[in-house]
């Protein structure tokens, strides 16, 4: 569904991607994980057409995508729910999600307002928060609005940058299940990225860390979870812990 | 009595040039807060629509007509002058987009001159001369208009921004420019749209403003630069309080009229300005958070 190949993005003099190559499959969960700075989220906006490569290509259903067509990338089916949420904060909950149809809304009016209620349905907290200002939800109900509001885009790709940044446990294992739900019920590839290793290889069918520029483990998630080098780097599973098991 | 009727009657010629001063102010603050740019050229929208209008009139339209038409081409002028100026230079610095508007103002008051000349043209009351008497105070029914339809313009874009589907695209793209952009909103189009409708709005105020005070080419540079500092002191990107700081602005300038001399008039717009630059300088209104509304 999604092949880049060869990637390379500069920021300024900054050689952030350096040859990325890797392909995602229609209906998988893919998981990329690296440390900070490794350019994971710098990936992502080239894939959406927000940082221009250098070269390489990025091929989405047999089409190539060309930078700065922003627009154009969402309505072929790829969207960005970005680092840190970025939700319209003066705008009201309801507002948030309805603006993600953009795209579709002038010509598709009713089916926007029947995914709207299927959205809500996927996150019933919202039901009671419609008309708050998105400014003033809790970390974890604005993620939900980011990913609710990214939903409402039907996106046949959807990519998600850190989705469980600063949230507590109980609430990352939430936001892992709606994602596997998401697959589950709307067929709908994601492209995961996330510092909460563990959780997101549990649930991700492939995956591939991402250092400093390159990838350089990749593979099915159940066999980078047992993944020595993995386990010590990411894992926080030390020697001597298991030395403890 | 003598002193509360001269003091109704100030208030009233404030809030009339307030209401100008509004209608423009709204346009920096739309154009600031999508584009990030200052668009120096506000004023001659205002110009070109006064001038437009009596053209029209002069030809034997009906006054309505006159007006809506003389609207219309200004707004299309500045969809050009923003897909023609604007858009191209989209990347380069503000410095560069400053100069440019600037440019475009000085293009706009040369061909001013061509079509109208350099002499103040006069543009019949929308209802007649027949001043209305009001505890003792006369009020032009200019006055009233000029009120009127700013504020009626205003409750429009109310509307628009908070309640129309566009709008909130649009004020999406305002909180949140980069997720407006991830969500497929065009911030170059709403960029076109925004120009578009300040000249609009710019050309009514300019309209609305000429039978009290006249038209001519350079009608534009003082206007301009009021409702520029009106939006300044409210802080630029809060469109209330840039009406708040129109009116205030209007109210000020016509009680230094009234009870000092119109000599001071600019000059206290002036100083207001370097007083909230200098001392609070993300606008009068700013909440200590420092919250954008
Ligand atoms: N807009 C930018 N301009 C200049 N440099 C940038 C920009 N964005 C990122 N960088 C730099 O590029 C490198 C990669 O950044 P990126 O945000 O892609 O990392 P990341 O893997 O997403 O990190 P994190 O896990 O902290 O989010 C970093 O060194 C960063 O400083
Ligand atoms: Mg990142």
């Amino acid at each position: 569904m999604l092949v880049v190949d060869n990637l390379h993005t500069y920021h300024g003099y900054l050689h952030v991607l350096k040859g990325i190559h890797f392909e995602i499959k229609q209906g998988e969960i893919f998981a990329m994980v690296g440390s900070n700075g490794a350019g994971k989220s710098t990936l992502l906006g080239t894939i959406a057409g927000i940082y221009k490569p250098r070269s390489g290509t990025i091929v989405f259903e047999n089409e190539e995508i060309s930078y700065g067509k922003v627009e154009k990338i969402v309505e072929k089916g790829i969207c960005l729910v970005p680092e840190r949420r970025q939700i319209f904060d003066d705008l009201s909950v309801k507002d948030n999600l309805l603006l993600g149809s953009y795209h579709r809304y002038k010509n598709d009016k009713k089916s926007v307002m029947e995914d709207f209620e299927q959205v809500l349905d996927f996150f019933p907290k919202l039901k009671t928060m419609l008309d708050r200002p998105g400014g003033l939800l809790s970390g974890g109900e604005q993620q939900m609005v980011a990913i609710g509001r990214g939903l409402m885009a039907k996106p046949k790709l959807m990519m998600l940058d850190e989705p469980s940044l600063g949230l507590a446990p109980l609430i990352v294992k939430d936001i892992m299940n709606i994602l596997k739900q998401m697959k589950k019920t709307f067929g709908t590839t994601i492209l995961l990225i996330e510092q909460n290793v563990k959780a997101a290889l549990q649930i991700a069918d492939h995956a591939c860390v991402l250092d400093r520029g390159e990838i350089v483990i990749q593979g099915k998630a159940s066999d980078l979870l047992e993944d020595e080098k993995i386990k010590d780097t990411y894992l926080g599973i030390s020697k001597k812990e298991r030395l403890k098991l | 009595m003598e002193l509360t009727s001269q003091f109704i009657q100030l208030i009233f010629s404030g809030l009339t040039i307030g209401s100008i001063y509004a209608l423009i102010a709204i346009g920096f603050v739309i154009i600031y807060n999508i584009t990030g740019l200052l668009n120096l050229a506000q004023g001659d929208f205002a110009m070109l629509g006064a001038l437009t209008c009596i053209s029209f009139v002069n030809m034997g339209f009906p006054l309505i007509i006159a007006i809506a038409v003389s609207v219309v081409i200004v707004t299309i002028i500045g969809g050009l002058f923003e897909r023609l100026a604007i858009y191209p230079a989209r990347n380069s610095s503000t410095a560069t987009l400053l100069i440019i508007t600037i440019g475009a103002a000085f293009v706009f008051r040369g061909i001013s001159i061509l079509i109208w000349g350099t002499q103040p043209l006069a543009l019949r009351p929308f209802s007649g001369n027949q001043n209305i008497n009001f505890l003792d105070a006369t009020i032009q029914p200019q006055s009233l208009w000029a009120i009127g339809i700013s504020l009626l313009s205003l409750a429009v874009l109310y509307y628009f921004f908070n309640k129309t589907y566009l709008g909130k695209a649009v004020t999406a793209c305002v909180v949140n420019r980069f997720a407006a952009r991830l969500m497929g909103i065009s911030p170059q189009k709403m960029s076109f749209w925004a120009v578009s409708i300040s000249a609009g709005l710019g050309a009514l105020a300019g309209i609305v403003i000429a039978p009290i005070s006249g038209a001519s080419y350079d009608m534009g540079i003082m206007i301009g630069l009021k409702a520029f500092i009106a939006a300044v002191i409210g802080g630029l990107s809060n469109a209330p309080a840039a009406i708040a700081g129109a009116f205030l602005i209007g109210i000020l300038e016509s009680f230094t009229e009234g009870y000092l001399s119109s000599g001071y008039k600019d000059a206290i717009s002036f100083t207001l300005l370097l007083i909230v630059l200098f001392f609070m300088p993300n606008g009068l209104f700013s909440k200590v958070s420092g919250k954008r509304v």
